[in-house]
């Protein structure tokens, strides 16, 4: 005990205190599913992983283009003698080739309105790396940046953590389809200023991570006319950009920028392939600034997190490939609609709506109907009921700073058709039995909380190894990572 | 008429990016600088820059190339790219299990065995450039300081302070013992940060030394490991030129000493490593963090999250580096060829009238010009190098950008060229000391 206490003084202030954000309730949902995964035919009764936003839908396509590209690869013996100068290659620019297939990758998402500049392309450890990488050029510590909520949850390690930065959210409301508006903006900036807190700036998501939806171009000029007159900076999280699957399209800050009065140094793009592509594992995060200084400073930063040489080469070789690209996109963009269309369907068939959204791995349900009371804490009890009774691991719109409570969010693209069936199967029975159960007496449905709270408990301690640090990192936890006692949830088209 | 533009006032950026922390002003990056606008060519470009100032090694790549050749399993193309999708979706900070496995094993072989370590204890990152940062993050508060002795790899002024905000106390060393590390030196320097109101959290020394290249001693480090007990501090140890020493028994590593303590005081401890030398493969990106206290490891894996080693880079060395044979018969051919380069610089810097320090390991020797310079000065010392640069057109590191505090050192790579350019660059050194001597005898 001693020990510990002195060991704890012997590390630093950022190791010792809670803004890596794995301490969330949102992680509980990920450790039911860990001790009890969803298994097709090893495990029909355990969870089903719905808090990841993972896209493997296209993985097929991705396999073909490997088998058919060996010199992509420089472990090949058609690639083999690219391996020494790719091995020693360490210069933070990056390779030309990947830049130039990155830079072509981005302007054909945004539909070719917009040419990006290959120079202007840094890498970062993901974009996790690449958010945080932001903040380090953009703000010092105690500086805040304004977020819409609601936001992904990561961003309170990503942007705050080694940082020293706070988030100071604009909260969204469900009346208007959780739009910023200017007014939301204004009135978050003042109330910052009068508690004397810096905002050096706003980081948004396009498309919006958890709503799906993509903003459009009125919401965007309106943001960049915003911080132009504030003289603070603009950060457009554009990871899910090619996950848009119907109209509206996806309109980028850049293209924005083209035909408006601003200052362009204020404009920055983090983008990444782990979504739009599939490839989390590669870790390939983005900065793109329009500002010289940044983009040098990012640059030099990048040395902290860059992105494998072996896997440079390999994405410059495939993002190049013009006609595998687009064949990728398209496919990419219908299956993910067609995923979409099943579930929101399926939802609507038992009266659960859901947030009008055509982008993004999610949907942004409303369950407020089956709340208790319109709380928080009510919407943690219907949650963990979610995860404990119906065995779905959703994420609660808590867990994304959502001011009404009420709101999930349901990853619908990492499991294959059949765990779809299953999971829209427990959702409706679970909707109808609720509706069901409405119509009896009120202490029978005393009694059932009852067993739901205890049951709770009972699942809360069930497993020591809820707790046991050897389990998968919470946000990292995917359906496939090789752990051979979790059966794998294979996503197959 | 002139028609006034008015720029829009620039937002400040942060102190951080602002700072010159990042350290690219240093001569160290000068000669880079000079080698990448006229670099030498063995064919096309005889009188270019010899680079001599970046430590890669670049001597065993073919036992790389024909691992590869031989073993098709690795490569995802083989079979019908089986496992693409699970290793294209890994983004587990644990890192692949059969990774880590491997990883121990080799820094064990590298140990000769003398040292077991746990593939639990070990956090990716990606590099030693993000695992030094990421633990400096986790041991020391902005303000707050490390000991590091001098001379030092220059790339620790960016990688420990950049953006931490901790700052570098130097242990001073010098030439009258080899630049071994005392007793009364780290006492000194814990004075001096105590005398400057500095906080002081850890010891970070690299061993073998960049840019000495040479180990430090069992009894050396066991000074130290003492000191930072009784200070109540931290040691860091970056090993990541463990298999480049000449010859595997001169190598002690921390993990030695702390076996042979029966890990007593362990948890102060943290051992970085990486691929980059030992392997040449700075482009992969696979550094390590090797803790014996827990909450650092729990804490620098949630950390790694900002900097992973690509999935694909982890699939590639698991199978790689658990190929026994291959990494014994890699770790003893390396050596070998890396001693046999140092010898041969040694004996071509001696003919020419040049000293170094005795040498034991890495990819580099420490030269001694001390006696060629005008005056004793850091500014005669960066006078000699910008001819040595210009003039004789070898890239090579001078002292100063090391924080060395004598002056006349330079730090000279012998791995990252062909033998044939080696030994043009000793020619050159030849020649302009034989010029030197001419003009010393005509004063």
């Amino acid at each position: 005990m001693e020990f510990t206490r002195k060991n704890r003084q012997l590390l630093s202030r950022i190791a010792t205190n809670d803004r890596h954000g794995e301490n969330s309730p949102y992680f509980d949902g990920w450790k039911a599913y860990d001790s009890n995964p969803f298994h097709p035919i090893h495990n029909p009764d355990g969870v089903i992983q719905m808090g990841l936003a993972e896209n493997p839908l296209c993985f097929d396509l991705i396999e073909k283009w490997i088998r058919e590209n060996p010199d992509a690869s420089i472990c090949t013996a058609e690639g083999l003698d690219k391996f020494k100068d790719i091995a020693i290659y360490q210069d933070y620019h990056g390779l030309r080739e990947f830049r130039e297939a990155v830079a072509k990758f981005m302007g054909r998402v945004g539909g070719n309105r917009v040419t990006f500049d290959p120079n202007r392309i840094v890498m970062s450890g993901g974009a996790t790396g690449a958010n945080e990488t932001a903040i380090f050029c953009l703000a010092d510590p105690g500086d805040a940046f304004l977020v819409p909520s609601p936001y992904y949850a990561g961003f309170a390690r990503d942007l705050r953590w080694r940082t020293g930065v706070e988030i100071v959210p604009v909260h969204c409301k469900s009346s208007n389809n959780f739009r910023i508006t200017r007014a939301a903006l204004e009135e978050a900036y003042e109330k910052a200023q009068r508690s004397n807190i810096n905002i050096k700036g706003v980081i948004i998501t396009n498309p919006s991570n958890p709503l799906g939806t993509v903003l459009d171009k009125e919401t965007l000029r309106s943001l960049v006319s915003f911080v132009t007159d504030k003289k603070i900076h603009l950060v457009s999280d554009e990871i899910y950009a090619a996950t848009v699957f119907s109209s509206p399209r996806f309109i980028s800050v850049a293209e924005v920028m083209q035909d408006m009065d601003c200052n362009r140094d204020l404009i920055h793009i983090v983008y990444s392939l782990s979504k739009d592509m599939g490839f989390p594992g590669f870790r390939v995060g983005i900065v793109y600034s329009f500002n010289d200084d940044v983009t040098n400073c990012a640059r030099k930063m990048s040395s902290f997190g860059l992105v494998s040489s072996q896997t440079q080469f390999l994405l410059a070789s495939m993002l190049s490939d013009d006609e595998f690209v687009g064949n990728f996109l398209r496919e990419s963009s219908k299956r993910l609609a067609k995923r979409h269309h099943v579930f929101t369907k399926g939802l609507e068939e038992v009266g659960i709506s859901t947030i009008k959204s055509n982008a993004g791995l999610f949907f942004w349900m409303d369950m407020r109907p089956l709340l208790k009371e319109q709380t928080t804490k009510a919407e943690t009890e219907l949650w963990r009921v979610i995860i404990n009774k119906v065995k779905l691991n959703v994420s609660p719109g808590s867990s994304f700073l959502c001011s009404e409570p009420g709101w999930f969010r349901v990853c619908f693209a990492n499991m294959d058709d059949k765990t779809v069936e299953v999971a829209l199967d427990r959702i409706r029975e679970f909707v109808l039995q609720g509706k069901e159960e409405n119509n009896h007496e009120a202490d029978k449905s005393q009694a059932r909380a009852q067993r739901w709270r205890k049951q709770n408990l009972r699942l809360s301690f069930s497993s020591s190894r809820l707790y046991d640090e050897s389990l998968m990192s919470p946000h990292m936890i995917s359906p496939h990572s090789p752990i051979p006692h979790s059966p794998l949830v294979r996503a197959r088209t | 008429m002139a028609i006034e533009i008015e720029k829009p006032s620039s937002v400040r950026l942060s102190k951080v990016a602002i700072s010159k922390t990042h350290g690219e002003d240093s001569p160290y990056f000068a000669g880079w600088k000079a080698y990448d606008e006229n670099p030498y060519d063995e064919i096309h470009n005889q009188s270019g820059v010899i680079q001599m100032g970046l430590a890669e090694n670049q001597v065993s790549f073919d036992l790389l190339e024909k691992y590869l050749e031989e073993h098709h399993e690795v490569s995802s193309s083989g079979k019908g790219a089986p496992g693409f999708r699970e290793n294209a979706l890994f983004q587990d900070y644990h890192g692949l299990k059969s990774f880590r496995q491997a990883m121990a094993n080799f820094m064990e072989q590298i140990r000769g065995g003398k040292a077991k370590f746990d593939p639990d204890r070990i956090v990716l990152t990606a590099g030693a450039t993000a695992a030094n940062e990421l633990l400096t993050f986790i041991l020391a508060d902005p303000g707050d300081a490390l000991l590091v002795p001098t001379p030092y790899y220059p790339g620790f002024d960016r990688d420990l302070r950049w953006r931490t905000g901790v700052k570098i106390v130097p242990i001073h060393c010098n030439s009258s013992n080899n630049f071994q590390i005392t007793p009364e030196a780290l006492e000194a320097a814990y004075q001096s940060a105590e005398s400057m109101d500095l906080k002081v959290r850890g010891i970070l020394i690299t061993n073998p030394s960049n840019p000495l290249g040479s180990t430090i001693q069992s009894s050396v480090l066991n000074d130290i490991l003492d000191f930072a007990v009784h200070k109540n501090i931290h040691l860091v140890s970056d090993e990541i030129y463990s298999g480049s020493t000449f010859s595997p028994s001169e190598f002690v590593s921390i993990a030695e000493i702390l076996r042979n303590r029966n890990y007593k005081d362990a948890e102060r401890v943290h051992i970085v490593y990486s691929l980059s030398k030992d392997l040449g493969l700075p482009g992969f990106r696979v550094g390590t963090i090797y803790s014996y206290n827990d909450d650092v490891v729990t804490t620098a894996r949630r950390m790694s999250s900002f900097t992973l080693i690509s999935s694909q880079t982890q699939h590639l060395l698991a199978c790689m580096l658990s190929n026994h044979e291959f990494t014994q018969n890699y770790i003893k051919t390396n050596r070998e060829r890396l001693n046999k380069r140092y010898d041969m610089i040694i004996q071509g810097l001696k003919k020419a009238g040049i000293e170094c320090l005795k040498g034991n390991a890495g990819l580099f020797c420490w030269m001694n010009l001390s006696p060629l310079l005008n005056e004793p000065t850091r500014q005669g010392e960066l006078e000699l190098w910008n001819i040595i640069l210009n003039q004789v057109k070898l890239n090579i590191s001078p002292g100063s950008s090391c924080h060395c505090s004598e002056p006349g050192w330079f730090r000279v790579c012998f791995a990252n060229m062909s033998e044939q350019t080696l030994r043009v660059a000793l020619q050159r050194i030849h020649k302009f000391m034989e010029q030197r001597k001419v003009c010393s005898v005509n004063q």
